[in-house]
């Protein structure tokens, strides 16, 4: 009995442990997401959505023991907006983020994986979009929408989210394509799009989950720039719309120090748990490619 | 320097600039509605009534140069006719102006603002990078690469957000927005350049301080493989200076990389860039861009993106065609 415990150490638990103490960057990261997605849970529990609402308070209270972080011009209370924005700008970046790798992914495979003119072609249009900066293309589609909603915004976003990870995952792509158990599989008769998908693709996944990281977070900056240039869902609750609104009326030059520095203090600690968790991906890739080499 | 990288290069860039016009040119009319008619219902809507005088000019000259009434293809070909004279059309709210009027008026603003700043911020950045990843330095200046990071994720008008409140608002040192003292004349003389430096400081530290973060990282990590490599490992047997090894084994030669980043990171620095002259209403192509989206002043916003798209791609076609004269470690032939 006492030799099995010894011989079976790797339970899922201490593995976990392991895993933990092998990649603090990582954890601390994921924690600080963690905390944020539960700020927003339990205030959108604790506090109701009408007091993010215009006119639910007194306009420009101070922030106090009854309005935490006070109220904004309109009398919305600032803590009911943060709690209500966080998890739609979070939204926006992850719908942003996921289709953006899922179409990059696609490209960046078959660019990589079968040469030739496919790759010429996909190659050429991510270099030239790629060279075009994001946010100018971006605010074209912008200013021609007419009805800005958090879906609508996601998808102009991830118009251009795909760029970064094709690239990427056509390199990673190129190097595989030459390994062993790869050249086998196709010796043995495995079909292009079959031997991608179930070959490559797999031996790809914590490369793309660090990828995606990286394009929720280039998501949510360029998401921010367009709403604090007044092109984001004017109807919604979002930490751009309300640095766009406390920007709009003069909060800034108010001194309303209450109504800006929330979304400010939120939106670095979204990208400082992003930059986080990808920088420990990123660690957590290498040495497992160490490891294998 | 190969023909076909040359050629591939100049494939790039002509591409991008059909495409920026292309698409300039599509999402308009891909929208249902007519945009004249919904340029005027704005535009009647948001001013009150003191624009009556030239409605109908103007209207003459939108369906003109819409050219509504003719075929796809003929308009697209007059649209390239009409960018390629750098002929944007008028501006809406300031009408009679031109749009090329309000972008040549928008522009020395912008680039000397962004240009100076980013260049202070590349070289304090590069700098810093370097001396973080040199291994004599001492301990306590390792504290900062975990402060770099922080700063590196701050976008760079948040940080001017907060920059106006401190130092402009409940400091009062600096002015909190404009490029110069409203109404004063601008002359060629020491008050006029001292005012003008007065009101571009808040912005510019701001553009500073954000970048600083990053190219400071890139660096350390660029100078980290370069120390260890073995020229270095020679240079210190042969007994060099500390501080010879240090810029001219180590930092030049982590430098040229370095650039590559700054060419990659010119997009991202120039909508940095466009966010803080909206923060401190400095009247550069940012603040420009942002009144013209809220007055849906349409062609304006159309030009000056074209603008900037074609500026940076073409910097980007002459970096990578000096790139390979000034780093012949690289291959022309990229995969």
């Amino acid at each position: 009995m006492a030799t099995v415990s010894v011989t079976a150490p790797m339970t899922p638990i201490l593995r976990l442990r392991r895993v933990v103490a092998g990649h603090p960057v990582l954890i601390v990261g994921i924690a600080l997401m963690a905390s944020i997605i539960l700020f927003a849970l339990l205030g959108s529990v604790i506090i109701p959505v009408q007091d993010a609402q215009v006119g639910a308070y007194l306009p420009r209270q101070v922030p106090g023991a009854e309005r935490l972080l006070g109220t904004d011009s309109q009398g919305r209370d600032v803590l009911a907006v943060l709690v209500y924005s966080t998890p739609q700008t979070l939204l926006m970046g992850v719908i942003a983020g996921v289709v953006g790798i899922g179409i990059g992914t696609v490209l960046g495979l078959l660019a990589g994986f079968f040469g030739g003119w496919i790759d010429l072609v996909i190659r050429t249009l991510t270099d030239v979009f790629i060279t075009i900066p994001g946010i100018a293309i971006l605010i074209v589609i912008a200013t021609n929408v007419r009805q800005m909603d958090v879906a609508t915004m996601s998808l102009i976003v991830a118009s251009l989210a795909w760029r970064f990870p094709a690239r990427a995952i056509r390199a990673q792509t190129l190097s595989l394509r030459e390994r062993g158990y790869i050249q086998i599989a196709r010796l043995s008769g495995v079909s292009g799009l079959q031997l991608v998908f179930q070959e490559v693709l797999p031996n790809l996944l914590t490369y793309i989950a660090a990828a995606f990281v990286a394009s929720v977070s280039q998501a949510i900056l360029a998401i921010i720039g367009l709403e604090a240039l007044g092109l984001g869902p004017q109807d919604e609750y979002t930490l751009g719309m309300m640095i766009y609104w406390a920007q709009f009326y003069g909060a800034i030059l108010r001194g309303m120090w209450w109504w800006w520095l929330p979304p400010i203090i939120m939106i670095v600690l979204i990208f400082i748990s992003l930059l986080l968790i990808s920088a420990g991906m990123d660690a957590f890739v290498n040495t497992r490619l160490r490891k294998t080499e | 320097m190969s023909v076909r990288y040359i050629v591939q290069r100049t494939a790039i860039f002509v591409l991008v600039i059909v495409l920026a016009v292309t698409v300039n040119f599509a999402i308009p009319r891909l929208i249902p509605g007519d945009p004249v008619e919904q340029q005027l219902a704005q535009l009647s809507a948001t001013s009150s009534g003191s624009m009556s005088i030239d409605i109908t000019a103007m209207a003459q000259a939108y369906r003109e140069k819409f050219g509504l009434d003719r075929p796809v293809i003929e308009q697209y070909f007059n649209y390239w006719r009409d960018i390629l004279r750098f002929e944007f059309g008028y501006s809406l709210s300031n009408y009679p102006e031109t749009v090329s009027n309000s972008i040549s008026a928008a522009l020395p603003w912008t680039l000397g603002l962004v240009g100076v700043s980013t260049f202070i911020s590349f070289v304090i950045g590069s700098l810093l990078g370097g001396l973080l990843a040199w291994p004599r330095i001492p301990r306590v200046l390792r504290g900062f690469i975990p402060i770099l990071m922080v700063i590196s994720a701050v976008p760079y008008f948040l940080l001017g957000i907060i920059l106006i409140y401190t130092l402009a608002i409940v400091g009062r040192a600096f002015p909190a927005g404009g490029a110069y003292t409203f109404g004063s004349t601008l002359r060629f003389d020491l008050q006029t350049i001292g005012d003008i430096l007065r009101h571009a400081a808040l912005p510019a530290t701001s553009i500073i301080i954000a970048g600083i973060g990053s190219w400071a990282l890139s660096m350390r990590g660029m100078m980290i493989s370069v120390l260890g490599e073995d020229y270095i490992k020679l240079a210190q047997a042969k007994g060099l200076r500390e501080r010879r090894i240090f810029l001219w084994y180590g930092m030049r030669n982590s430098m040229l990389p370095q650039l590559t980043t700054l060419a990659l990171a010119l997009g991202y620095v120039v909508s940095g860039a466009i966010l803080v002259e909206v923060i401190f209403s400095y009247p550069g192509l940012g603040y420009k861009l942002y009144q013209a989206i809220q007055t849906k002043d349409y062609f304006v916003v159309q030009g000056i993106v074209l603008m900037l798209i074609i500026a940076i791609g073409f910097a980007l076609y002459v970096m990578d065609l000096i790139y390979p004269l000034i780093d012949p470690r690289i291959q022309y032939e990229r995969a």
